[in-house]
C-alpha cells in the first residue's frame, strides 16, 4: 500500500481572469521511505499540488488516499489525526514562523494541540528536537527574528518532525537560502529521513538539488505531470522535451554556453493551450500535438511520459 | 589590452554601526562582463548602489575612489551625477515588478528615460520606445508599447527594464541579480539578451549574482566577495577548475551538481559550517570562523590579496597547502 | 534556479575540497574541518535585521519622538486631572458657587472664571475631562472588541461568512454616522452609558474593516499555513497566531478612535443630546455658545481642552504608527 496516493487530482481556482487550473489531473504515488522530487517552473502548480495533498487547499476533483484511507473529503476534526502524519516544510523561513512567538512556544503548540504529554514532557520533547536539528538549547526563549535563514529553516524542520510524521512535503526548503547554507539543510534532511524513516515529497525548481536529493522525480508543467522516472533514468535518459529543456537551461561550467533552449513564457494556467499543453514552446511539436492531449504512458517500467514524440527523441 | 572604463579603489562603505563593504578594489574594462559573486550579506548589492551613488540614506562611502571615464564619481555633485545616471551608467534590478511604475504604460516609462536625457517630442519618444522594445526582442512591440507592467510576464518585465536601461546607450550597465526572480528557462533567455546587447551596444556589464552557474557561462572575469571583501578574482575557467580561496573551494564542493552523479545515498554533501554573520566583528580574515584550514595567524590581520597572475588574486596565504587535500575525501566519510 | 550547478569540473568533481580524511590531519586545522559536524551556526549569531517590530525597539522609537512624548504627557495630565477632579472639587460642578460672568483671573477663587449662572469654569473643565475620557475610552474599547471580533471572523473564514459580515459592515457604513448617532441618542435616555454605546455602534465598522483586511493578508502567510498543517483549531489560529500580528495597525487606529469618540461626545453635548446631569466639555461649549461675543472664554476654554486632548491622542497615534510600522523602524 502506498503511503500517499492521488488520482486525477484537480485544484481549480475561480479568479477574475477565469478558471485557474493550477493542478489539472495529477496522479501521484509516494511509497514509504521514498523521496520523490517534484520539479517545474514557478506557476506550474507544484506548490498548490503539495498543499492540496495536505488538504490545506481543497481539491476540485479527484481522490487522495493516505495509508489506504480516503482523506479527500474528511472534515477538519477527523483530518486532525491525519495532519499529525503529513507535515510540511516551507520555502521562506522568514514567513513560516510566527514572529510574535518564541521558538519554545512555536514548537510546544503542536504538542498542546495534539495533547501529547504534560508540560514537563512537552518541554523535554522540544528540547530534544532542538538539539536534534542542531540548534542551541537557549533557542527556546528566543524569537524567530534572532535567527539566520538557515537556522530558521532548522526550526521549521524541527516543527515538522515534532509529531512523528510519515510524510513531509518540503516546499522549496533550500531555495531561499544561501549556497553555503543549502548543503547544511539538505544533509540535515537526509539524516532525519534515515533516523525517522521519513518519506519526502520534495518540491523544487532546482534540478541539481533534486538530482542529489531524490529517489524518483516528477516533472510538472502547467498543472500536469509530464514525466516520471527514477532519479538515475531521468538524468541519463530524459524523454520529455520539457525535461530536456529544463536540464539544458541550467548553466553548466563544464560545457560551452548554448542558446536558450526554450523560447517564450509559461502560458497562464487560466488559459491552457489545447492539445499537448507544452506544444506552444516545444521544439518538436507536430500537428498531432496541437490537437491531441498526450496520455501519460509507460515507455518502460518505472518511466512514464506524456508526449506524442517521446519515443523519437533519442 | 582594452581600456579601463571603471576603476574602484579601496572602496569602503559604512553604516553607522557596520562596514558592509571594506577596502574593495576592482576594475571594469570597456566592453567586458565582470561578475561580482557572493551570498547575501557579502556587500555586492551595496557596491552596485555605490557605483550609481544611490546608497540608502544611512549608508555612506567612507573612503576610496570610483573612477569612471577618468572622473571620480565621488567628487561629482548631485546634478552631474544625475546627468550621468541613466545616460552613461545604467542599472537593472532583481525584481522587475517593483522596479516598474504600475500605473504607467511601458512605452511611456521608456519615453520618460529618454526625455530625461535628451529633448524629444512625445511622438519621437514613442517611436524610440518601440525601437527599444524590438531591440530587447519583445514580440509585437508596436502593440506591447501601450501595455502596463502587470500585463507582462516576469521575463518580459525584465526585458522592459533592460530596454529602459540601455535607452541612452550607456557605457556601463550594472545588473543586480537580474534573473534571480526568474525561472531557469527564462533566465537563459534574459542573460543571452544581455550578452547580445553588450556586444551590439559595446557596453560593459557588471553582473551581480549569487549564482555560480551564471558566472561560469556569462562572465569574462569574476570577483568573489565574502563579508564585504574581495577574497578571490579569476577568469571563470580558472575559478571552476582551480578555486584557490577556502571559501570558493567550499562553495564549489558544497553544491550538488547536475552532471555529477552524487546521490544522498552515497554520502552527505560537504558543508561550510556556520553562516556569514559570524564574520561580524572579526579582526583577521573574515572567513576564519568558518574556515576548516584556519590557523592562529589568520586572526591577526586581514590577509592581503596575493596576485598569482595579474588577473588572478586570492586573499589567503595558505592556498598551496590547501591543494594537498585529497580528492574524493567525502566518499570516505 | 540552479544556484548550484557546477558540472564535471575535474577539481570539483569527487569533492576535491572535501573533508580531510583521517590521515590528512597534517595541515592541523584548529577546528574540525568541513566535515559534517552539525554546523553550530546558532552559537555566535547576532540578530538578522528583519521587519519585526519587537516591543522594546518600538518603545525606543516611540520615546525618541518628541511629538508622541508631548501627546503622552498631555494625555497623562488629562487622566490625572480626571482622577483628581473629585478630590480637588468635591462639589457638584453644576452648582452655582459665585457671581456670574467672572473673567479668568478676576477672582482668585475661580481662576478660570464663572459662567452665566455663576458655575466654576475650572471645576467644569476638570469634571468634564472625566466624562470625555470615560466616553472616549469605553466607546473605543467596545467598538474594538466587537469590531475586531467581526473583522477577524470575516477575514479568517472568508466565503459566505465573509460576504454576510461585509454586508453588515456596509449597512452601517452607508448610513451617515453622525445622523445615526443623533437618532440613537434621541431614541434612548441620554446618559453617559447610552452615549458611549451609541458611539460604539457607529464606530465598530471601521475597526472591523481594518481587522478583516489584516486577517486576509496574514491568513495567507506561511506560518498560518503551518499552523493549519499541524492541525490547530480555528480559535487557536485566530487568537494566538493571527491576532498578535494584526494588532499594530489596530492599536494605532484605536488612539485616533478615542479622539473621535471624544469629539462625538462633545458634539452631542453641544447639541444638548448629552447626559444632562453631568458637565462635559461639549455641554460647556453649548451653554457658552450664545455668549460667545461677550464672554468668549466660556467656549474657548473647554474648546481648548478638547483641541489639546484630541491633538494629544492624534500625536500618540502618529507616534505609535511610526513605532509599530516596520517600514519606519528599520533603522538598519
Amino acid at each position: 500500500m502506498p503511503l500517499i496516493l492521488a488520482s486525477d487530482l484537480k485544484t481549480h481556482y475561480k479568479t477574475r481572469d477565469g478558471l485557474l487550473r493550477s493542478v489539472d489531473g495529477v496522479d501521484l504515488v509516494v511509497e514509504r521511505g521514498e523521496t520523490v522530487g517534484l520539479v517545474g517552473e514557478s506557476g506550474c502548480g507544484k506548490s498548490t499540488l503539495g498543499k492540496t495533498l495536505l488538504r490545506l487547499v481543497d481539491p476540485t476533483e479527484g481522490r487522495i488516499e493516505f495509508k489506504g484511507e480516503d482523506i479527500t473529503t474528511l472534515d477538519q476534526g477527523r483530518l486532525r489525526n491525519v495532519r499529525k502524519s503529513i507535515q510540511m516544510i516551507f520555502q521562506d523561513p522568514f514567513a513560516s514562523l510566527n514572529p510574535r512567538h518564541t521558538i519554545g512556544e512555536i514548537l510546544e503548540a503542536p504538542l498542546i494541540v495534539h495533547k501529547a504529554g504534560n508540560r514537563p514532557a512537552r518541554r523535554r520533547t522540544v528540547a530534544g528536537i532542538i538539539a536534534k536539528v542542531g540548534l542551541p538549547a537557549d533557542a527556546i526563549n528566543r524569537y524567530p527574528h534572532e535567527f539566520s535563514g538557515g537556522q530558521r529553516q532548522r526550526i521549521g524542520i524541527a516543527r515538522a518532525l515534532l509529531l512523528n510524521p510519515d510524510l513531509i512535503v518540503c516546499d522549496e526548503p533550500v531555495s531561499a537560502l544561501d549556497l553555503s547554507i543549502q548543503a547544511q539543510i539538505l544533509n540535515l534532511l537526509v539524516e532525519m529521513k534515515k533516523e525517522f524513516g521519513l518519506s519526502y515529497l520534495f518540491i523544487s525548481h532546482d534540478l541539481s538539488v533534486v538530482r542529489y536529493f531524490c529517489d524518483r522525480v516528477l516533472v510538472m508543467y502547467l498543472g500536469r505531470i509530464v514525466e516520471s522516472a527514477d532519479n538515475e533514468t531521468l538524468w541519463s535518459d530524459p524523454r520529455h522535451p520539457y525535461t530536456r529543456a529544463l536540464m539544458a537551461a541550467v548553466p553548466d561550467p563544464s560545457r560551452p554556453r548554448q542558446a536558450a533552449p526554450l523560447g517564450g513564457d509559461l502560458p497562464s494556467p487560466s488559459n491552457i493551450p489545447s492539445g499537448c499543453r507544452f506544444h506552444t514552446r516545444c521544439p518538436l511539436a507536430t500537428q498531432l500535438c496541437r490537437v491531441a492531449d498526450p496520455e501519460f504512458r509507460s515507455i518502460k517500467p518505472g518511466h512514464q511520459v506524456a508526449c506524442h514524440v517521446a519515443d523519437q527523441t533519442n | 589590452m582594452t581600456s579601463l572604463l571603471l576603476q574602484v579603489e579601496n572602496l569602503t562603505i559604512g553604516f553607522p554601526r557596520a562596514e558592509p563593504v571594506r577596502n574593495l578594489s576592482f576594475e571594469v574594462r570597456a566592453g567586458e562582463t565582470l561578475a561580482i559573486v557572493g551570498e547575501s550579506g557579502s556587500g555586492k548589492s551595496l557596491t552596485a548602489l555605490a557605483l550609481m551613488q544611490l546608497l540608502p540614506r544611512a549608508a555612506a562611502v567612507i573612503s576610496g575612489r570610483i573612477i569612471f571615464d577618468d572622473r571620480d564619481l565621488l567628487g561629482l555633485d548631485a546634478r552631474e551625477m544625475r546627468h550621468l545616471r541613466g545616460r552613461d551608467i545604467a542599472m537593472i534590478f532583481q525584481e522587475p515588478m517593483t522596479s516598474l511604475n504600475p500605473v504607467m504604460s511601458i512605452g511611456r516609462q521608456i519615453g520618460e528615460v529618454l526625455k530625461a536625457h535628451e529633448k524629444l517630442s512625445g511622438r519621437a519618444a514613442r517611436e524610440r520606445a518601440i525601437e527599444l522594445l524590438k531591440l530587447v526582442r519583445i514580440p509585437a512591440a508596436e502593440k506591447r508599447v501601450d501595455d502596463y507592467p502587470h500585463q507582462l510576464s516576469g521575463g518580459m518585465r525584465q526585458r522592459v527594464m533592460i530596454a529602459m536601461a540601455v535607452a541612452c546607450r550607456p557605457k556601463l550597465l550594472i545588473a543586480d541579480e537580474p534573473t534571480t526572480a526568474l525561472d531557469v528557462t527564462i533566465q537563459a533567455q534574459v542573460l543571452d539578451l544581455l550578452d547580445t546587447l553588450r556586444r551590439e551596444l559595446q557596453m560593459a556589464v557588471v553582473l551581480i549574482t549569487h549564482d555560480l552557474g551564471v558566472v561560469a557561462q556569462w562572465a569574462d572575469r569574476v570577483v568573489v566577495m565574502y563579508a564585504g571583501r574581495k577574497v578571490e578574482q579569476a577568469l571563470p575557467g580558472e575559478l571552476f577548475n582551480d578555486p584557490l580561496h577556502p571559501y570558493t573551494r567550499g562553495l564549489l564542493s558544497a553544491s550538488p551538481r547536475l552532471k555529477h552523479d552524487f546521490h544522498y545515498l552515497e554520502g552527505p554533501l560537504t558543508e561550510i559550517s556556520g553562516s556569514i554573520v559570524s564574520a561580524a566583528g572579526e579582526v583577521g580574515c573574515p572567513f576564519r570562523p568558518r574556515c576548516c584550514q584556519a590557523r592562529a595567524s589568520c586572526g591577526h590581520q586581514v590577509p592581503p590579496l596575493i596576485a598569482q597572475t595579474p588577473d588572478r588574486l586570492v586573499a589567503c596565504p595558505f592556498t598551496s597547502s590547501l591543494k594537498a587535500v585529497p580528492d574524493a575525501a567525502h566518499l570516505s566519510l | 534556479m540552479s544556484t548550484t550547478d557546477f558540472g564535471a569540473f575535474p577539481a570539483v568533481t569527487g569533492g576535491a575540497y572535501a573533508a580531510p580524511a583521517t590521515s590528512e590531519q597534517a595541515t592541523a586545522p584548529e577546528r574540525p574541518a568541513w566535515s559534517n559536524v552539525k554546523a553550530p551556526d546558532a552559537r555566535s549569531q547576532p540578530t538578522a535585521a528583519v521587519a519585526f517590530t519587537n516591543g522594546r525597539r518600538a518603545l525606543k522609537v516611540f520615546l525618541a519622538n518628541p511629538n508622541a512624548l508631548f501627546g503622552t504627557a498631555f494625555l497623562a495630565l488629562v487622566i490625572a486631572v480626571a482622577l483628581l477632579a473629585p478630590v480637588l472639587y468635591p462639589d457638584d460642578p453644576l452648582s452655582m458657587v459665585g457671581k456670574p460672568f467672572l473673567w479668568p483671573g478676576q477672582d482668585p477663587t475661580f481662576p478660570l472664571g464663572t459662567d452665566s449662572l455663576g458655575r466654576d469654569v475650572l471645576a467644569g473643565i476638570l469634571h468634564g475631562s472625566r466624562i470625555s475620557l470615560f466616553v472616549g475610552l469605553m466607546a473605543t474599547a467596545l467598538s474594538l472588541t466587537f469590531g475586531v471580533f467581526v473583522g477577524a471572523i470575516a477575514g479568517y473564514f472568508a466565503g459566505w461568512v465573509d460576504d454576510l459580515l461585509v454586508r453588515l459592515i456596509e449597512i452601517f457604513q452607508t448610513l451617515p454616522s453622525f445622523v445615526l448617532l443623533v437618532v440613537l441618542v434621541a431614541i434612548v435616555q441620554p446618559s453617559a452609558t447610552t452615549v458611549t454605546l451609541a458611539i460604539a455602534v457607529i464606530s465598530w465598522p471601521t475597526v472591523a474593516r481594518l481587522t478583516r483586511a489584516e486577517f486576509r493578508t496574514i491568513r495567507e502567510k506561511d506560518f498560518v499555513m503551518a499552523a493549519r498543517s499541524l492541525g490547530f483549531g480555528h480559535g487557536r489560529i485566530i487568537f494566538r497566531e493571527i491576532l498578535p500580528n494584526a494588532l499594530p495597525p489596530i492599536i494605532v487606529t484605536s488612539s485616533v478612535m478615542v479622539a473621535t469618540a471624544i469629539l462625538m461626545e462633545s458634539a452631542l453635548s453641544f447639541m444638548g443630546l448629552g447626559d444632562p446631569n453631568v458637565v462635559s466639555w461639549g455641554s460647556m461649549i453649548g451653554t457658552g455658545r450664545e455668549l460667545v461675543r461677550t464672554a468668549w472664554y466660556l467656549t474657548a476654554l473647554p474648546g481648548l481642552a478638547i483641541v489639546f486632548t484630541v491633538l494629544a491622542l492624534n500625536l500618540i497615534g502618529d507616534g505609535l504608527n511610526d513605532a509599530l510600522n516596520p517600514r519606519f523602524t528599520q533603522d538598519r
